[in-house]
């Protein structure tokens, strides 16, 4: 039980401010997940909410109590480092043990909870080992196993994943779903890779430069993403984006001149913006179609063949390259001439600011 | 690639790691005949005239002796009491050493105003030549009547004592720890600040207060580089001397006479080379007992 409240938290080291006025609710139980580039604040923040770094500026709430100044063992929180930071001389008992050890329990009960975490963990075998005798994975269960003895209100992972290997990341990715499941605890879950994020959040904080750029569902950040940057952030390949200009607003129809010299038409929603007014239109390579004629023209560059779908490379006129995925199982040769057609229903638009135009994007 | 060819390759692969062998024996070889008669020609020479009757009083009288030098001090009080007053100094050093390296070490890990100086402070008594050490111990600090230790008991009442003749080998140990708590404190520091603050941090979280993250985390990562600390210490401490000789020269009687002394007082006072050299080679036997333990405690160390 732990909803965790954050109101305009902000962190200064010296002159620098590397989380500015931060608002977030997370609630009980929630996967909350927070990405963004390197250097975003994502493990500043955390390690704010786990106690190991002061705040500088707002409020920490846990269950509606202020608790910026409550000493990190007292917050109910538990963390898993991405270096894992296990005790190198004690074994994987007494690992995960420690805090109860520290917490002055009979040996019965410490006993009888790591055995309950390994049993959970699979790590029943690896008991009366040194971390340095573990594989990677093994250790990175053991750090986990070392949070989860204590019976935390909730777990913060600071990139938890990122020293495995592809295989072993894929595979530890659901057992901490399924861990979150079982668990029923709030978790917050670092990463900077947005596959982890979009399969196990509940909901995702994308951070950029200190600020949050959207908090939302995975889906919702994919498909109506608030600005430029959470757009071109989320998702693989890349959003492409196309400069414009509003040609003309006519009875719920916006007709944009791409800077390529092609005009499309959109149904424009919500307060149509003014006529000549800079705009970016962004479509999801995976929003067009392979057409005999469309608006956009170019030759393909490269040819991605993944099986399941077949990533193209386009190169516009004049000289920038659009990213179509397509299914078809394309005929399409490199060198080749094309024409692309935007699902019109699917595209979004951003204003000059770089923020989201209100519902341009189809629900 | 057919099997034949595959099989020279390996055969030309053989011969040219044979011949980068040799090459790489023909660069060693001046660095190892000169190392060989460094160490050897000594070590050979003390052999050889440890079985000698070989007194520069009396040149005329050498000759083969047999054990008589071994004999001789085996059964020699002083050879002994050498042995303790070694054993003493060097076990007691390396626990000064060690306690207040580590509590050094800790404090000057912290960060508070000044901490460079400190660090410069802590660390200059290395610098400071044995003998000059030891002179400034036994004039400006252990001197009954002139001395700074001698002022301190004054004022809390108690009557100051001459550490030289009362307390020979306490003073002396003292001395000689002052002068290589540096060195531990140094060797400890630089593990301190390779200790992954990941780990204090997951303590914390852990619930450990700060005394027992020293105890459970801090210690046990500072035991490899004690025991190394402890070695290196030991080859210099069972061979002290500039120290003993400029404060109490082995006395008072045989109070702070250790092994080394002993070879000096043989050798150089009594003139008797077959003695000095017979403890000698005693020495570099007890010496081997030593290391052979702490290489042991090394080990082990280094293995969990
Ligand atoms: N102790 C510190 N002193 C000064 N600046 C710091 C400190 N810790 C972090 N910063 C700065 O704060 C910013 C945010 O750092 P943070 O570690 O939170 O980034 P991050 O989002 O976790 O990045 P990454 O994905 O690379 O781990 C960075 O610009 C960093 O340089
Ligand atoms: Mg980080």
């Amino acid at each position: 039980m732990a909803a965790l409240e954050l109101r305009q938290v902000g962190k200064w080291y010296g002159g620098f401010e590397a989380v500015k006025s931060v608002d977030l609710a997370i609630a009980d139980r929630e996967f909350m997940v927070f990405v963004g580039p390197s250097g975003c604040g994502k493990t500043t923040l955390l390690r704010m909410i786990a106690g190991l770094e002061d705040i500088t500026s707002g409020d920490f709430l846990i269950d509606g109590a202020r608790a910026n100044a409550v000493p990190p063992d007292k917050r109910g929180l538990a963390m898993v480092f991405q270096s894992y930071a296990l005790y190198p001389h004690m074994t994987v008992a007494q690992n995960m043990g420690f805090a109860l050890k520290m917490a002055g329990r009979p040996r019965a009960e410490i006993e009888a909870k790591v055995r309950e975490a390994a049993r959970i963990l699979r790590l029943e075998a690896e008991l009366g080992r040194k971390p340095r005798m573990l594989s990677g994975g093994q250790r990175q269960r053991v750090a986990i196993g070392r949070a989860i003895v204590r019976n935390p209100k909730g777990f913060l992972f600071d990139e938890p994943l990122s020293n495995l290997d592809a295989a072993l990341r894929v595979q530890m990715r659901t057992e901490l779903v399924k861990l979150h499941r079982s668990l029923d605890a709030t978790m917050i879950y670092v990463t900077h890779d947005q596959i982890e994020a979009m399969t196990m959040a509940d909901r995702i904080v994308v951070l950029n430069q200190g600020e949050v750029a959207q908090v939302g569902t995975p889906l919702d950040l994919y498909h109506r993403p608030a600005n430029l940057f959470v757009a071109g952030f989320i998702g693989s390949p890349k959003m492409n984006f196309f400069p414009a200009r509003v040609a003309g607003v006519a009875n719920g129809s916006l007709s944009l001149a791409l800077d390529g010299g092609a005009t499309v038409a959109l149904a424009a929603q919500g307060a149509p913006p003014a006529a000549g007014a800079a705009l970016t239109l962004g479509v999801r390579p995976e929003h067009f179609v392979l057409a005999a004629e469309g608006p956009l023209a170019g030759s393909v560059d490269v040819v991605e063949h993944l099986g399941a779908e077949t990533i193209l490379y386009v190169k516009e006129s004049r000289g920038a390259i659009i990213v179509v995925r397509t299914d078809d199982l394309a005929h399409v040769r490199p060198g080749e001439a094309v024409h692309l057609v935007p699902r019109l229903d699917r595209v979004s638009l951003f204003d000059a600011e770089g923020r989201a135009i209100a519902d341009s994007s189809a629900t | 690639m057919s099997s034949t060819a595959l099989a020279g390759r390996v055969v030309a692969a053989e011969s040219l790691a044979r011949a980068r062998r040799r090459s790489s024996w023909l660069l060693l070889f001046p660095a190892v005949i000169l190392l060989g008669a460094w160490a050897f020609v000594p070590l050979v020479m003390t052999l050889r005239y440890s079985f000698e009757r070989y007194n520069l009083l009396y040149p005329e009288r050498r000759g083969f002796a047999g054990l008589l030098n071994y004999n001789l001090l085996l059964t020699d009080p002083a050879f002994w009491t050498a042995i303790f007053n070694t054993l003493v100094l060097t076990l007691g050093v390396l626990a000064i050493t060690i306690i207040l390296g580590t509590l050094f070490a800790l404090l000057l890990n912290q960060n508070f105003p000044g901490r460079g100086i400190a660090r410069l402070m802590v660390i200059a008594p290395f610098f400071v030549l044995p003998p000059v050490a030891a002179l400034i111990f036994k004039n400006l600090l252990f001197d009954p009547l002139n001395g700074l230790v001698g002022w301190l008991f004054k004022l809390v009442g108690l009557h100051p004592i001459a550490w030289f003749t009362t307390a020979p080998m306490i003073a002396l140990v003292m001395i000689v720890a002052w002068e290589w708590t540096p060195f531990a404190t140094l060797i400890l520091l630089t593990a301190l600040q390779s200790l992954d603050t990941d780990q204090l941090e997951a303590a914390r979280m852990d619930g450990a207060k700060p005394l027992s993250r020293i105890i459970y985390i801090v210690l046990p990562h500072l035991a490899r580089p004690a025991t190394i600390t402890i070695m290196m210490e030991s080859i210099f401490l069972l061979s002290i001397f500039a120290e003993i000789l400029t404060t109490t020269a082995g006395g008072p009687g045989t109070a702070t006479t250790t092994l080394t002394y002993l070879i000096y007082i043989r050798a150089l006072l009594d003139f008797n080379i077959g003695g000095a050299s017979a403890a000698g080679v005693l020495a570099i036997v007890l010496a081997n007992i030593v290391a052979l333990f702490l290489m042991r405690a090394v080990a082990r160390n280094i293995e969990t």
